[in-house]
């Protein structure tokens, strides 16, 4: 099944792009000073506020990115939503406040509210711009995947339109703008996923579930056969590399896929401009249960009906479930040709309702691994510089507190309800398994056009959301941070308004050039080098400036620089690099490490610490 | 009436009672988080497994519970922040005691 936008989806966006350009003219005319532009005025209702967290946190990584690792890799994918909720909870009892009480325009205020440091200046708008950047490219990435099957154009054009609309809603009112959107697109987020979540519990679970196409998902790819029966069938083995078997019949080329038990499963295949044999064509949409626990195979194809969220998990979770999981694998055939195979497995409902799949823990890297991602989840979120910049939008600490806890509340419940957009994906055929960021969208596609039409126009909505965010931060980094205060350009009110829309120009056209330069790259670990960076070079710095007195400038200073460079050199020099991006081997990368938390966030605490004692004579002489 | 110019935070009495409540809620947290990556580190998934509620393993439980738990927390500290500081600044409404 090829994706393709239908009238209505680019109606509904049409329709979303228009509010929001409406009203970031509308609050143009009312942002005119520094603080209205930067700050929105420091009056935004806690309660938007804390939607806004929503509609600025909950990314394309989450929307997208989570329901599709869910879809192909189950529990596992879930772990993402545990980790960026956790993180919430460093934001409000340790950050919020204080930062609100500290900070004017920027977390780099905050950091150098008690020393006016030209080094903390510099460093922090650094790591701003590292961290936005980080988090930008993949973004604007998506924006582009988005609208090649949505809106039937080229990668380029939407990466230009998703850049040019951003551009204009922070450069018309900065952050006022920004937040109406932020707060338009976590509503609707909220509202739709609580929708689809509800289709997907009243369709209930079933080996044979209706809903794309041809009503039966998956189609002919979830064909099974034995060796014997396919050799009756004319069909000839041709290569066998581990469980793949590559056949051959009338010229037609198919890759099956053999299980413990013998049996074989059709795979799917891509190689070079053909896929399952067509030129240009595409992949089937797969994923679905193949038995339900305690029910009989006859009950299973009938389906459970309607069910409550909870027994909709227990039955996947029970142990005699059977789910498919789908996998990619490159392979060489026999005339040294390279195949992507894309095959399912079958697992249980144990195995797929508890984590283990990605993420292993069995030897001791593995473990390490898995302690630094959920360290990195954990603190990174309270020190994403266009998380942080939302605390200066509201008019005091208390209305910080208050914004952060509907954060919670709105961004808990739809990682909860990822969890369903997810599995319901894996069972419902309605996974891409060359890319499960599409899961959500086709999932509703399974339930009917509109349905389909507004998630995408969300999935949008989404990537405006959350990157005119980015760009208010980082405009923000470049035009108050280091024009500003760090380059001491003594700017006027009005000066600091245009040099910021400038700023937020230019970072705009670079995230529109870095969109389209990474295009076909998978860049979703960029996501991952954000919060790493985050956690490692901007936490430290803000937790012992709150809570320890000796802390200096020049200890802050190396902390970020050791938090930067000590979480991308990990990164950088890890296995997952080499094995990826590099075209290497992950036996070639330096060290085992994938996630350098573990290591680069307590070595820019000691970085701090040990600076800060060097240079004492200018500790902080009383915490505020 | 949104735009003005931010204000500007003036001393909060409250404002240690709140620093010293956070810590304390966010070092609960923090153990039971741990809690549940070292059990899955060093039981390797296996006590994830375990069937504990309705059907439901202890992975989902407890990940639920992570997320329900972090509200609840959430909810409990703004009760407890509210209350001091309408107590220390004789306010009704917290957003008035500013800083």
């Amino acid at each position: 099944m090829n994706l393709h936008g239908t009238p209505l989806s680019i109606i509904i966006f049409a329709l979303f792009v228009a509010a929001v350009l409406f009203l970031s003219f509308f609050f143009a005319r009312k942002a005119k000073s520094a603080a209205g532009y930067y700050a929105a005025g420091g009056q935004i209702h806690w309660a938007v506020n804390g939607i806004s967290f929503a509609g600025d946190y909950l990314s394309a990584a989450s929307f997208l990115g989570i329901c599709g690792m869910i879809a192909t890799l189950g529990y596992d994918g879930f772990l993402y939503s545990i980790g960026y909720l956790a993180g919430w909870v460093v934001a409000l009892f340790v950050v919020a406040e204080p930062m609100k009480r500290m900070g004017k325009f920027t977390f780099t205020d905050a950091l150098d509210a008690k020393f006016d440091s030209r080094g903390i200046k510099l460093t922090a708008a650094i790591s701003t711009l590292v961290v936005s950047i980080c988090y930008l490219i993949p973004q604007m990435n998506g924006a582009g995947s988005l609208v090649e099957p949505l809106l039937g154009l080229p990668h380029w054009v939407g990466v230009i339109l998703v850049g040019a609309i951003v551009i204009v809603i922070v450069s018309a009112a900065g952050m006022t703008s920004t937040t109406y959107v932020q707060f338009l697109k976590g509503g609707l987020l909220l509202i739709f996923s609580t929708i689809l979540v509800g289709f997907v519990l009243s369709r209930g679970l079933s080996t044979e579930p209706v809903g794309l196409d041809d009503g039966a998902p998956g189609g002919e790819m979830t064909v099974q056969a034995t060796e014997s029966q396919l050799q009756e069938q004319g069909y000839a083995l041709l290569h066998t590399t581990g469980s793949l078997l590559k056949y051959d019949r009338d010229g037609a080329t198919t890759w099956w896929k053999r299980e413990a038990d013998g049996t074989l499963w059709r795979a799917q295949w891509s190689s070079g401009d053909q896929v399952n044999g067509v030129a240009g064509g595409v992949l089937e949409p797969v994923g679905r249960l193949r038995q339900i626990g305690g029910m009989s195979a006859a009950e299973a194809a009938d389906g459970t009906g309607a069910v409550g969220p909870l027994a909709f998990l227990a039955h996947l979770t029970h142990p005699d479930t059977r789910v498919e999981q789908w996998q990619k694998q490159a392979v060489t055939d026999e005339k040294g040709a390279k195949y992507a195979v894309y095959s399912p497995k079958t697992v249980s409902g144990t195995d797929e309702m508890k984590p283990g799949v990605k993420f292993k823990v069995h030897t001791t890297t593995e473990k390490l691994n898995f302690v630094s991602l959920m360290m990195a989840l954990f603190f990174g979120t309270a020190a994403l510089p266009h998380i942080l910049i939302r605390y200066y939008t509201v008019p005091s600490p208390a209305c910080a507190r208050k914004s952060t806890i509907v954060a919670i509340a709105s961004i808990g419940f739809f990682y909860v309800l990822t969890l369903f957009l997810g599995l319901g994906a894996a069972v419902n055929g309605t996974v891409n398994p060359a890319d499960n960021n599409m899961s959500a969208p086709l999932l509703a596609m399974s339930f009917g056009g509109v349905l389909f039409a507004v998630i995408s126009a969300i999935a949008f909505a989404t990537v405006l959301g959350t990157v005119a965010g980015l760009i208010v931060a980082a405009s923000g980094a470049v035009a108050h941070d280091l024009m500003d205060r760090f380059g001491r350009m003594e700017l006027t009110d009005r000066q600091k308004v245009r040099a910021g829309k400038i700023a937020a120009f230019a970072v705009g056209i670079v995230a529109i050039v870095l969109g389209i330069v990474f295009r076909g790259v998978n860049v979703s670990f960029l996501v991952g080098w954000a919060f790493a960076v985050a956690a490692s070079a901007n936490l430290p710095a803000i937790l012992m400036l709150l809570f320890w007195k000796r802390t200096t400038a020049a200890g802050i200073v190396a902390s970020i620089i050791v938090g930067i460079v000590s979480s991308l050199g990990i990164i950088l020099t890890g296995p997952e690099m080499f094995a990826g991006p590099y075209g290497l081997t992950a036996e070639q990368a330096w060290h085992p490490l994938g996630q350098p938390g573990i290591i680069s966030i307590p070595l820019s605490f000691l970085a701090l610490i040990v600076v800060s004692l060097v240079t004492k004579n200018r500790r902080v002489a009383e915490a505020a | 009436m949104l735009h003005g110019p931010a204000r500007h935070a003036g001393p909060d009495p409250a404002s240690g009672y709140k620093t010293r409540l956070g810590v304390v809620m966010f070092i609960i947290y923090c153990v039971v988080y741990t809690g549940f990556v070292m059990l899955n580190v060093l039981s390797e998934g296996r006590t994830m497994q375990v069937i504990v509620f309705g059907g439901l393993n202890l992975a989902v439980v407890y990940g639920f519970g992570l997320i329900v738990f972090a509200l609840v927390l959430a909810l409990i500290y703004n009760r407890l922040c509210t209350q001091k500081e309408r107590e220390l600044s004789g306010c009704d409404g917290a957003e008035e005691v500013g800083s």
